[in-house]
């Protein structure tokens, strides 16, 4: 009877092992939290940043991040959508279709820094946006674009085909179905997958810093073209000093980065939730 | 007669923006292949690629690239010796063992753990991973492979184990159903029927996730050093090809200096490696899926 006992030691195994990344998330959380939470503060919050680590702040980073997200998703969302809705809808067929289906999925698999690159010899250097907000933002729009584009067709192909067949009969064209039926139907999966896909955006360090985002900004970003810093990148810039100051520094930025994150998915969740609801209803 | 113009004028806006995505993949060949070019022309394509000696921002300027992917090599080969174990370890519990309570209490985790910024791993490695290390391992730099190999192998752990149990959920019961009628436990199940089945699809995750290990940044960045060095010692510090191009763009390097352009034959490299293995990856996923259709 030792291959049952080598059943169960297995299932034990496989439960030690979801246990000890359990453990590293945990180890991850504590480390970060110890460190971190008693440099947290209004006046870290509301600080430009500093040579003395004690009286450092994230003001900039925090609104750096604010206007480089939401610029992302403004300039990514839109196009991100229309190319889903072509895909799944329009139906890509022959050569080209299948050509865009497999560029897609590879270029969800390019590494961010390669967008990084993409964006300085671009954005930065060929049309002269300098290292500028609207430059950082547009480099992560195109690093979310493969994502905003899986996540909406998955939206919509949740949407039964009756829906469709429906406004068919009544004498819609494909256009009015779409845009009266399918996509007000999958509208809390695609606004799922946006708040996903942005909440990536928020955590990326290496594209931005390709790009130029500098580490040291005395003021608050007033336009698209002004300098910018951001969270990860402060963050980056203070685990890169030897001082143990500017560690705890960092490890107070990384909670509040953390904390934007989980609002964010907990967002995503909440609108999965209703929508799932409303369904059953 | 104006609604089917409408109609039209849409579907040819919504292909255009769906026509993006290749502009944007040739925008960065574009950019990659010009600068590579310029970098090609001033340094022979052998002595970039076989040189062993990577000194671009010295006064003695060398241009061998093996120190770079060396450094690369072994961070990601660490990151795979934790991640492809565990990952598929977690995958056959969570397809073939686990209740479905236990699945959904414990998924979260590995979601969570996928969706940690990569900044805050490169800050765990640097400051908890490697003092801990050092403990057991003296000799242990302070900037070393190791450290930010095991924790790049925990992040992309949760790649490996979704997309392998994704590939076992798709074997059909049929095979399971054969083999315990046979007498077979589940872990013979598991091991000598399921996972053959799926292993183009296993080996489509850990290939991707080898691609992920050699794109990844920040945990290097921070955690491996800046020193490009031919060796294939975890315990020294090092530099992976993607530290190398954060660690130019954080200096003031002008563009279209030969140092500028460094980071654009370095990212060239990286781009065809990572697209390579990405493709390779499709396309078993693609074999496996025709298989049980």
């Amino acid at each position: 009877m030792r291959r049952y006992l080598a059943d169960r030691a297995f299932a034990a195994l496989g439960l030690v092992g979801l246990l000890a990344a359990l453990a590293a998330l945990a180890a991850l959380l504590l480390d970060v939290i110890l460190d971190g939470a008693p440099r947290l503060s209004w006046q870290f919050l509301t600080s430009y940043p500093s040579r003395f680590a004690a009286s450092a702040g994230i003001l900039p980073a925090i609104l750096g991040t604010f206007y480089v997200i939401v610029l992302t998703g403004v300039m990514a969302v839109p196009v991100g959508v229309a190319a889903a809705v072509y895909l799944e809808e329009y139906g890509a067929q022959g050569r080209l279709g299948r050509v865009i289906e497999i560029n897609i999925a590879n270029l969800a698999g390019v590494p961010s820094i390669v967008y990084g690159l993409l964006g300085l010899g671009l954005f930065v250097r060929a049309l002269a946006l300098g290292r500028s907000v609207v430059a950082g933002a547009a480099t992560l729009a195109l690093l979310v674009l493969p994502v905003v584009i899986l996540a909406t067709r998955e939206a919509l192909r949740a949407v039964p085909k009756s829906l469709r067949e429906g406004s068919y009969a009544l004498g819609a064209t494909q256009w009015q179905t779409t845009q009266h039926q399918v996509l007000p139907a999958a509208l809390p999966g695609i606004l799922t997958g946006v708040i996903l896909a942005l909440s990536r955006a928020i955590g990326e360090t290496a594209p931005l810093i390709i790009v130029g985002a500098v580490a040291y900004v005395r003021f608050v970003p007033d336009s698209l073209w002004s300098p910018f810093t951001v969270l990860p990148i402060q963050i980056f810039n203070w685990v890169s000093r030897p001082q143990a100051g500017f560690a705890e520094n960092a490890a107070a930025g990384i909670i509040v980065l953390l904390v934007m994150l989980v609002l964010m998915n907990g967002a995503a969740i909440l609108i999965r939730d209703r929508f799932q609801r409303r369904r059953i209803a | 007669m104006t609604r089917s113009f409408l109609e039209r004028v849409i579907e040819r806006a919504l292909f255009l923006s769906a026509a993006l995505s290749i502009i944007v993949t040739a925008g960065i060949i574009a950019v990659l292949l010009t600068e590579t070019v310029a970098f090609l022309s001033e340094i022979p394509i052998m002595e970039f690629l076989f040189g062993t000696v990577w000194t671009p921002l010295f006064a003695d300027q060398h241009f061998g690239v093996l120190p770079l992917v060396t450094g690369t090599i072994v961070v990601s080969a660490i990151a795979m010796c934790v991640a492809l174990p565990g990952g598929l370890l977690v995958a056959i519990y969570l397809a073939e063992y686990a209740r479905p309570g236990v699945r959904r209490a414990l998924k979260p985790i590995l979601e969570i753990l996928a969706g940690v910024p990569t900044v805050v791993y490169g800050y765990f490695a640097l400051l908890f991973v490697t003092p801990l290390l050092q403990r057991f391992i003296p000799d242990l730099a302070g900037f070393n492979a190791l450290g930010p190999g095991i924790v790049m192998g925990i992040m992309i752990l949760p790649l490996v184990s979704s997309l392998s149990e994704d590939a076992l959920g798709s074997v059909p019961n049929g095979l399971r159903e054969g083999a315990f009628a046979l007498g077979a436990t589940r872990l013979q199940t598991s091991l000598l029927v399921v996972v053959p089945a799926a292993f183009s699809g296993i080996s489509a995750a850990a290939i991707l996730a080898v691609s992920r290990a050699i794109g990844e940044t920040m945990i290097v960045a921070i955690a491996a050093g800046q020193q490009p060095r031919l060796t294939a010692n975890p315990l020294v510090p090092i530099e992976t090809m993607t530290a190398y191009i954060v660690q130019v763009s954080m200096g003031d390097t002008p563009a279209g200096t030969l140092e500028y352009r460094t980071i654009f034959a370095v990212g060239m490299l990286l781009f065809l490696a990572t697209f390579a293995l990405n493709l390779f990856s499709n396309w078993l996923r693609e074999r496996f899926r025709e298989e049980y259709v």
